[in-house]
């Protein structure tokens, strides 16, 4: 028998075993010094934005006799939610903010369910063609639909100009085609369709056509099957994608700014942007703060849904047929329909960008009209205020490279935090490190993008901590990126992780692997793929970002879309549109490097979102 | 043939109260277990007895909750006293139930990479893969990807990873459950010539007591995360300490019959509801009731009428070839019957049978111990 230790001594043993542990596991102590750097840069924002809304800023000085600086208040609140500018600040956006949410998801939803439903159960040919189509709309920013429309519908009552619809129709675009619910639905519409596209198709995979077979030897009919059977196998699918979409469009910047503002119509996010660019920090953080409920809100309504669907996943058995529905004399109507689909989704927005590019004069459709001055030319004061051609144009070439690098750095950092993440996760199930570790990389999902960039320009514009002054560097717009995508960067290191079984490495660890060795020798070649396309998704979210740079670019850190937003702003359409093109074909030849290294896998990395 | 030279390490291993829970309920309840130094020992059990996780708890792949082992006489976890030594640092080799194979890299590379790791030189690493190579018949599939073998070849490719690191335990986790049977009985005799050739402990889990009793110096046949009994194949099979163990082991399994031990004109007897029969050995059990064990393959059968023996009708006969199994009925009891060859019995025939009086056994029918002879 051992003597027994002392209690004291023992309780010291046992701590000394706990650290001889660790020592063998830097994973849990990387992780660790993520957790604590990564709450500090997004619980801290989160506190500041509490802060900012709860005290007098500077700007509120003027306004309120007798306030200091800093001082405890509910002023914000009250003006926001009661106060006299309550409807537009408040009501008026937040009322705008729900039709465009409840109407992008109503169309997005439609749309997606059905274009998933026609390609995974029905006879139409061109399947393969489809699937990878049906997701290039998510590979462009959002607001490029939203662009080609005000080319396309832009009235001169508001823009100054007219837009093609006017000049080849010669009847003047009324504001509510133009501008404002309307066209905002739609093109958002048109760009989220993609979620329930890719949710409804993948619960759609695992129904197994023989419990439908099975429905109709037991005497159902048609219609009776899709009610009974397959409709509630995709419901938890339609619940994921009704949360994401409608949280999603709710939040959005991009094309609400390019669609509404002009005519004053506000959204949340719009009028975040409004608030804090006149200085009224205050109700901005207030504002931010409604977003940031809904998201939380909606992000328990998507775990329980998600919950539920666990008990659908035993069904992804191998070797299950498949029958598909037969669509008869329906087939090449369908089909007709689909490549309409996408040629408005998709072709017509490029093709109308490319075309208002080469137009000297917006709006006049003649062939004399066209010119390359806009991509090549020199300086012309009379044209476009002087600005050089796209080619020529050092703030253009300075954009784009910022842009890569930033998708570049992104993409990285992402990747590794990924799936450092997924690693630490997947190994300490269930573990008290590992459900905060999942917990907090997710929680930068509530910010608002608009929100987040607020507060991160507070919060660095002076040294914060040990942290120098980090606004109008690069570095910050990394950083802000970087958190901003951790959620999904986690969350495709969390997948990676689960292919690999564990004993692939403890049999490296027994034959004398250290950690380090293990992870670059049997970890990351396995999760290569899901890691290389996680980075491509993460790259091409980056190189679209506007919501979240918009407030912290300086004239030295400009992205191609804090350009873009300039020009369209300053409604030079011709360059905002061709930057957009450089944007896309940016994206597109990145999509197409990495296929080509890793085969098609690249775009089914898309899923994991 | 080849020769592998080991230094004459010490590598027994010794587990002193071991315990280990998973989120509250217990996978191995104060195990302790002495493995001796080149020995082969099996632990058998049915799927959650802790059989795995006690192999996983030496190879430091889990850390237990309390107790302490030891490899070689050298203290290598004891929550209690401080000391964790990492499986990487504890030179065992472990053949996973699914081989794990890394997929990635071709067969040579998943043998080097462990011997790269211990910083050997290049023509040294070169020399033991085409050794173990040779070894395991594998030479031509050195560059081949694991998905590119068959079960089989990937099985000897995770014994070759194995064995050309040289380590002083053999650890073994079901490693034959993924082959198809016929396979898994040449598999048996080539690990059990590995053995014998590189002496090196093995400590072998499996659920199936014929590779257990086919493989082992000694059998361990734990139940809910308990060790029921250690003992060689031979007490293991004639001798089991329990009831459980007496049917977990041998196929088919063990016949029991309820009856009592007593003493008439100063003999000793075993009683059941239809017949007794003398014994020749003391208990200090007389006068009260047993269970009495008897393995098939102890029970004489004749299809004439014999004196003394018990008449019963045939239930079922199922020939297999080198042996024939019949079941046999009387009133509720069965018996189950082995007979070498085929037997020239049909059902229903009435046949009398004798039982080996010093192969059977008696156990207590509440413990359901084994009850020693005096």
């Amino acid at each position: 028998m051992t003597v027994q230790a002392k209690p004291v001594y023992r309780r010291l043993n046992v701590l000394k075993f706990e650290l001889t542990k660790l020592r063998h596991r830097p994973d849990v102590l990387l992780s660790l010094l993520f957790l604590i750097v990564f709450s500090f840069l997004v619980i801290v924002p989160l506190l500041q934005i509490l802060k900012g809304s709860l005290t007098y800023q500077q700007s509120d000085l003027r306004m309120v006799r007798g306030s200091v600086q800093g001082q405890l208040t509910a002023y914000h609140y009250l003006r926001v939610f009661t106060g006299r500018l309550a409807q537009s600040l408040f009501f008026k956006p937040f009322w705008h903010s729900l039709i465009v949410g409840f109407g992008v998801t109503f169309l997005a939803m439609t749309l997606g369910s059905l274009f998933a439903w026609v390609i995974v159960r029905t006879d139409i040919p061109f399947k393969p063609l489809f699937s990878v189509l049906m997701v290039t709309p998510y590979m462009m920013p959002s607001w490029v639909i939203a662009l080609a429309w005000l080319t396309v519908f832009k009235n001169e009552r508001i823009a100054g100009a007219q837009g093609m619809f006017t000049a080849m129709t010669g009847v003047s675009a009324p504001d509510w085609l133009s501008y404002g619910v309307v066209p905002i639905i739609i093109c958002l519409g048109l760009h989220y369709y993609a979620y329930s596209f890719l949710l409804v198709s993948g619960a759609l995979w695992t129904v197994n056509s023989e419990l439908e077979e099975a429905a109709a030897i037991a005497g159902l009919n048609k219609r009776k099957i899709l009610r009974k059977i397959t409709f509630p196998i995709v419901i938890p699918a339609l619940g994921s994608a009704f949360v994401l979409t409608f949280t999603r469009s709710m939040g959005t910047f991009g094309t609400p700014a390019l669609l509404g503002l002009p005519v004053r119509f506000f959204t949340i996010p719009t009028q975040i942007y409004a608030s804090i660019n006149t200085r009224n920090n205050g109700d901005g953080y207030v504002l931010a703060l409604v977003l940031v409920a809904l998201a939380g809100v909606a992000i328990y309504i998507n775990s329980r849904v998600i919950g539920k669907r666990r008990s659908f996943v035993t069904m992804q058995g191998k070797g299950f047929t498949s029958k598909p529905t037969r669509l008869g004399v329906w087939r090449y109507g369908i089909v007709s329909l689909m490549f309409l689909f996408i040629f408005i989704a998709i072709v017509l927005p490029v093709v109308i960008l490319a075309w208002s590019t080469l137009m000297r004069i917006p709006g006049d459709y003649s062939l004399s009209n066209l010119t390359l001055h806009y991509w090549i030319g020199k300086s012309n004061f009379l044209m476009a205020s002087g600005e050089e051609g796209i080619f020529r144009n050092p703030g253009i070439w300075s954009g784009a490279w910022n842009s890569i690098r930033l998708g570049v750095f992104a993409a990285v950092i992402n990747g590794v935090l990924g799936l450092l993440i997924g690693y630490t996760v997947v190994r300490n199930r269930g573990s008290k490190l590992a459900n905060s570790l999942e917990v907090m990389s997710f929680a930068p999902y509530v910010f608002p993008g608009i929100a987040m960039g607020a507060i991160y320009l507070g919060m660095f514009a002076k040294p914060f901590g040990p942290i120098p002054a980090l606004y109008g560097t690069f570095a910050l717009l990394v950083l802000i990126v970087v958190v901003k995508n951790m959620p999904f960067s986690s969350r495709s290191g969390i997948s990676a992780m689960l292919q690999i079984d564990p004993s692939l490495e403890e049999s490296a660890r027994l034959q004398g692997a250290s950690w380090l060795k293990r992870f670059r020798k049997i970890i990351f070649p396995l999760a290569a793929t899901g890691f290389i396309s996680g980075m491509l998704l993460t790259f091409i979210t980056a190189m679209r970002e506007l919501s979240l740079v918009i407030l912290l670019v300086t004239p030295a850190t400009r992205v191609l879309t804090t350009i873009i937003f300039a020009y369209q702003d300053q409604d030079q359409i011709q360059h905002a549109n061709g930057v957009t093109l450089i944007l896309l074909f940016i994206i597109i030849i990145a999509n197409i490097l990495v296929s080509r290294f890793y085969g098609t896998k690249s775009l089914f990395g898309l899923r994991n979102t | 043939m080849l020769v592998f030279f080991r230094e004459a390490l010490l590598s027994n291993i010794v587990l002193k109260g071991i315990s280990k829970s998973f989120s509250g309920s217990p996978a191995v309840r104060s195990l302790n277990l002495e493995i001796e130094e080149s020995q082969f020992v099996t632990l058998l059990g049915p799927s959650g007895c802790g059989k795995t996780t006690t192999l996983r708890l030496i190879a430091g792949l889990e850390d237990p909750d309390a107790g302490e082992i030891f490899i070689g006489g050298k203290l290598i976890f004891s929550r209690e006293k401080g000391v964790f030594i990492p499986p990487e640092k504890r030179q065992l080799g472990l053949i996973f139930q699914s081989y794990a194979l890394w997929p990635h890299m071709t067969v040579y590379k998943n043998i080097s990479l462990g011997l790269e790791e211990q910083k050997l030189p290049k023509e040294e690493i070169e020399r033991r893969v085409t050794t173990v190579l040779e070894k395991v018949q594998l030479t031509p599939y050195r560059d081949r990807y694991p998905s590119e073998l068959s079960g089989g070849q990937q099985q000897r490719v995770a014994i070759a990873r194995m064995i050309a690191s040289e380590p002083d335990i053999f650890l073994m986790d079901e490693p034959l459950s993924n082959l198809d049977a016929m396979l898994r009985v040449d598999m048996r005799a080539e690990l059990k010539r590995l053995h014998y050739e590189l002496g090196a402990t093995t400590v072998y889990v499996t659920h199936d007591q014929v590779e257990a009793l086919t493989l082992s110096d000694k059998i361990a046949v734990m139940m809910d995360g308990e060790l029921r009994q250690f003992g060689s194949p031979r007490e293991i099979y004639h001798y089991p300490t329990d009831l459980f163990v007496a049917r977990f082991v041998g196929s088919p399994r063990i016949n029991t019959i309820p009856g009592a031990l007593a003493r008439q004109e100063g003999k000793l007897l075993f009683r059941s509801a239809f017949f007794e029969k003398a014994l020749q050995r003391t208990f200090d059990f007389e006068g009260r009731d047993v269970i009495a064990t008897i393995r098939p393959e102890d029970i004489a059968f004749s299809t004439t009428p014999q004196s003394g023996w018990l008449e019963m009708q045939v239930y079922s006969v199922l020939p297999a070839g080198s042996e024939t199994i019949i079941t046999v009925r009387k009133d509720d009891l069965p018996l189950t019957i082995k007979a070498p060859g085929f037997a020239d019995v049909e059902m229903n025939d009435h046949i009398w049978i004798d039982f080996d009086i010093a192969r059977m056994n008696f156990y207590h029918p509440q413990t359901e111990n084994l009850i020693p002879a005096a």
